[in-house]
């Protein structure tokens, strides 16, 4: 049925071997950019989301659905092609001078996942009873305080596998970047396909890779599960 | 800042419908179909896969849960460009873009929706299966006339969910040039050349709508559940 006539070589060694390793070192790049920003974002958004003030709640909500509700695809296009008609000149111009693919797929990929980021944290910081932020309160935290020093440090061992969890869907999402052409992994591996002809080769290196990275954080988290957060049954 | 969104009403329904009923169907009534289409292909995959990850034996369930780890740790985008490579290839001719995509989204979906069934089984009491059992009904009965119909109950509000993940998904058509609403959209850009703001802004307010619509649903859905289940 197939008449294809595999050639691991080309992969393995050469120019397009190369190339997929600089795929893939722009897809962890993007990555950690990524992970850092929705992570910081995220929890920015998730304060807001519980502070007592309502039209700082109402502010997060909107926030959250209106970016969990759109396609990523979608948010990078605009940041990359709209984004200059609503953002300040000084803005615009550093954007200019920097690699500006990069910047919009790494902005969108923030704001995207911190909307999921935010959600899952607010859902670590509600399952710590509340009765350790009266507590914390009645001390004289102020609530930034109370967060900062009570309830952050025992939300965040809980929150750990989800956040593991989004970190890994932005590393696969950032595979998106490529449409704006930024010369990420997914990208390298089309652009093997499209020099070489050899399409199978290329997508399997680069789905091997993918799969790489997900399975050894599915392994950690399995013994971040085990050693961290039920420790007696082991 | 000054915007124009008069570029959106020259264009209104090129973006709802495409060239339909002159050409064929796009826009955002081609997002619906592929979404509602790859849906119930998925819900089927999910299931058949769900049911067998959890089968007795091993034989079937190493196997079915390697394939939904495998697809579960890819980036949606690699599963169809694998669809586009694979499909003409296995079936020997040239496959339509909107098939490709339809497979790919099926394929991926399908593989997080197997979780989700795997869960709704497991929620439900083992009581269930013993009572069913001892009642003397066959396994597969036991599954279908028991313990399915109490699982999806619980399942229903994540499979909404995942449809709104779905109705997103369908913008990565795009790629292979399935002129869906992304793509009618990035066209539209492309031929007014001025007003990609407006353009995104309104092709972003579409999918929050339709999205959100049905995540509110399934909101209200896993509300009015968990009443029923208190009563």
């Amino acid at each position: 049925m197939l008449k294809y006539h595999f050639d691991w070589s080309i992969i393995t060694s050469g120019k397009y071997f190369e190339w997929l390793v600089s795929g893939l070192k722009i897809t962890l790049e993007l990555s950690a950019v990524g992970i850092v920003g929705a992570f910081v974002l995220g929890l920015v958004i998730a304060v807001l989301k519980m502070s007592n003030f309502k039209p700082l709640r109402w502010l997060a909500s909107v926030y959250l659905e209106f970016f969990r509700n759109t396609p990523l695809l979608i948010q990078i296009f605009f940041w990359y092609f709209g984004s200059y008609k609503i953002l300040p000149t000084a803005v615009n111009e550093w954007l200019n001078n920097t690699n500006f693919e990069f910047a919009a797929a790494a902005i969108a990929l923030i704001i995207y996942t911190s909307a999921f980021i935010a959600e899952d944290i607010r859902s670590g910081i509600l399952s710590i009873p509340k009765e350790q932020m009266e507590a914390a309160r009645s001390a004289g935290f102020s609530f930034l305080r109370s967060m900062q020093y009570i309830i952050l440090p025992q939300a965040v061992r809980i929150t750990i596998p989800p956040l593991v969890n989004q970190f890994l869907n932005l590393a696969k999402n950032s595979s998106l970047a490529m449409t704006i052409g930024v010369m990420e992994l997914t990208y390298q591996a089309r652009q093997v396909e499209s020099y070489s002809f050899k399409g199978f080769e290329a997508f399997t290196a680069a789905t091997v890779v993918y799969l790489a990275l997900s399975v050894s954080i599915t392994f950690l988290m399995d013994l971040y599960n085990k050693k961290v957060l039920n420790p007696q049954r082991s | 800042m000054d915007l124009d969104f008069q570029v959106i009403l020259d264009n209104f329904t090129y973006f709802m419908i495409g060239r339909y009923p002159n050409g064929p169907l796009g826009g955002l009534g081609l997002t619906m179909y592929l979404a509602v289409v790859s849906c119930i292909l998925s819900f089927f995959g999910g299931l058949i896969l769900g049911l067998l990850s959890l089968s007795r034996y091993a034989v079937i369930r190493y196997p079915v849960n390697l394939f939904i780890n495998t697809i579960r740790g890819l980036p949606l985008l690699m599963v169809i460009f694998w669809m586009y490579f694979l499909l003409p290839a296995l079936m020997g001719k040239t496959v339509p873009e909107s098939q490709t995509v339809i497979m790919g989204l099926t394929v991926f979906t399908s593989a997080y929706m197997s979780q989700i069934v795997r869960a709704g089984i497991m929620g439900v009491p083992k009581g269930q299966t013993e009572a069913a059992i001892s009642t003397g009904l066959k396994g597969w009965q036991t599954m279908l006339y028991i313990i399915l119909p109490q699982g999806m109950r619980n399942m229903i509000p994540s499979f909404v969910n995942q449809f709104v993940s779905l109705i997103k998904d369908t913008s990565l058509a795009f790629i292979v040039g399935v002129s869906e609403l992304t793509h009618v959209g990035t066209q539209v850009n492309n031929r007014t050349m001025s007003y990609p703001t407006e353009i995104f802004i309104f092709i972003a307010a579409v999918y929050f709508v339709l999205c959100f619509a049905f995540t509110s649903f399934s909101r209200w859905l896993e509300q009015r559940l968990a009443w029923r289940k208190s009563i």
